[in-house]
């Protein structure tokens, strides 16, 4: 390996050369797109139409957000006995947790919450004798069960990746000062997993925001939901511009609190 | 009835919808594959130029396709390609042109995919090292050579594990469609399960055809990996 003992390869000083024709057509392409939007949206601009649809968006957006959130913790809390079984040495809690995950991760997402919502309509003697029918009628209960097991199989995989980043190191450390397992699994490993795992885990919540809308198909009224009646009723385009904007908003905001909070929760690492 | 004359072929079955339905899906996944690879690259491209107006745009496309909703591009792309489309031909004249909801899905998915697709590219250039590109200059190759000969076969080894995930994404979110009216897998089971009031039996059907749809990718993801690995050393 002649390439592993080179010194690191530095970046060639950067070329401030002028913008070229690509870049100058590229931006264009997209200067014109933004002023094009901008005429489009000064000229169909309507303030009835906030009036009428502005509380409607932000009920919408705090559906999505309290879906994404709730589902979340309810994915994370499912999440760890998985990612332990996919850990353990036990063949048949392996396999059943591996199972588990590849059903979820390998099948779509809007086909498991049709499967939930209206599959599992059709034992409702079943589930009215186990007392969980309540559950199961409420369109926005089936997209919060179906999102928040979906989550569960994805962050089972990161909490796995990011546990087994752990070197084995930290475990005999712990194991030599007399800690009992518990504690060195809370207390030694995880707090470390947890720095790897911080960024999957945004992606997944980002993926997750994306996600849900899908539950408007099934009636919950979330950000999607309330855009797809407000068209209904419209047939005005700008509905779903707004929708953009405001997905678009939450995404990036999530997306620089992360680097934010990466930032700093790393600041020990640094040198 | 029972679940095998539902599922059976023929009159009183519907497998056989369900059947065009697998070949709707499977088309829509590798009609829109071949364009969301060479728009991602092409992405990937400008993001690594230093011509900084290129950087921006390649970015600002990046963001926009991977912060929305799958299904609110493809929303977006239907209603506003359509009704631009729409306001088009009645302005001048022309024959009424509209996108039908297969190629909306490409166009939607297509973006989706390239953006994303741009990353998995953009990572896998700068793990190849300069010198690469370098020897290739010196050996007298011209800068397009280089690329094809010596640059792109590393870069597929090295994208393939990123793609193949992504590929995995795209062929789920083919699912999507069928809201904009795509007689999928899903819509045929979802028309299935309406007409005769089986929705446990068709959708857990469809989910099991998207599970094998899966499970055939990546055998054929581990066949093209293989391939891309033949001049290593046999373990």
């Amino acid at each position: 390996m002649s390439e592993a003992t080179l010194a690191p390869e530095k970046a060639p000083p950067a070329l401030r050369a002028k913008p070229k024709l690509g870049g100058i057509i590229a931006i264009s392409v997209w200067i014109a797109v933004a002023v094009a939007f901008l005429i489009y949206f000064v000229r169909a601009f309507d303030v009835s139409l906030i009036e009428r649809f502005g509380a409607d968006y932000l009920s919408g957006l705090w559906i999505t957000v309290s879906l994404v959130t709730v589902s979340f913790v309810c994915g994370a809390v499912i999440s760890l006995p998985i990612a332990l079984g996919r850990m353990s040495t036990n063949p048949a809690s392996r396999s059943a947790t591996f199972a588990f995950v590849y059903f979820y991760r390998g099948t779509p997402l809007i086909a498991q919450i049709f499967l939930v919502y209206y599959g599992f309509g059709q034992f409702r003697g079943f589930f009215e004798t186990i007392g969980l029918w309540w559950f199961f009628r409420e369109a926005w209960y089936c997209g919060l069960f179906a999102l928040a097991m979906n989550t569960a199989a994805y962050q089972a995989e990161i909490l796995r990746g990011a546990i087994q980043s752990v070197p084995k190191g930290q475990w005999e450390g712990g194991r030599s000062l007399g800690l009992p397992r518990g504690v060195i699994f809370f207390k030694v490993v995880m707090p470390q997993a947890m720095i790897v795992a911080l960024r999957p885990y945004a992606n997944e919540i980002i993926l997750m925001i994306k996600a849900s809308a899908i539950v408007a198909i099934i009636t919950v009224y979330d950000l999607f939901g309330e855009t797809r009646q407000a068209y209904s009723r419209t047939y005005d385009f700008q509905t779903y511009v707004w929708a953009a904007i405001l997905y678009l908003a939450l995404v990036e905001a999530l997306r620089h609190a992360t680097n934010w909070a990466e930032g700093r929760l790393t600041r020990h690492l640094k040198r | 009835m029972d679940a095998l004359t539902l599922l059976g072929f023929g009159e009183t079955g519907w497998g056989d919808d369900i059947a065009a339905g697998v070949v709707v899906t499977a088309s829509l996944s590798l009609a829109t594959l071949p364009i969301g690879l060479v728009f991602g690259f092409l992405l990937a491209l400008a993001k690594q130029s230093n011509d900084r107006l290129l950087n921006l745009s390649a970015n600002i496309f990046t963001t926009i396709f991977r912060g929305l909703p799958e299904l609110l591009t493809l929303f977006l792309v239907y209603f506003g390609v359509n009704s631009a489309l729409n306001s088009l031909t009645t302005a001048t004249g022309l024959p009424d042109i509209a996108l039908s909801s297969f190629v909306s899905g490409m166009v939607a998915l297509g973006v989706v995919f390239a953006a994303f697709a741009s990353e998995v590219f953009l990572s896998a250039f700068r793990a190849i090292p300069h010198g690469q590109r370098e020897g290739g200059l010196a050996l007298g190759l011209g800068r397009f050579k280089v690329m094809l000969l010596v640059i792109l076969p590393q870069l597929i080894k090295i994208a393939l594990p990123g793609l193949a995930n992504l590929w995995m994404n795209l062929l789920k979110d083919t699912a999507l469609v069928s809201v904009i009216g795509l007689s999928d897998i899903l819509r045929q089971s979802q028309i299935a399960a309406r007409v005769s009031r089986e929705p446990f039996l068709f959708f857990g059907t469809a989910i099991v055809l998207y599970l094998l749809l899966t499970i055939l990718s990546s055998f054929a993801i581990g066949g093209i990996d293989r391939w891309t690995k033949r001049g290593e050393v046999a373990k």
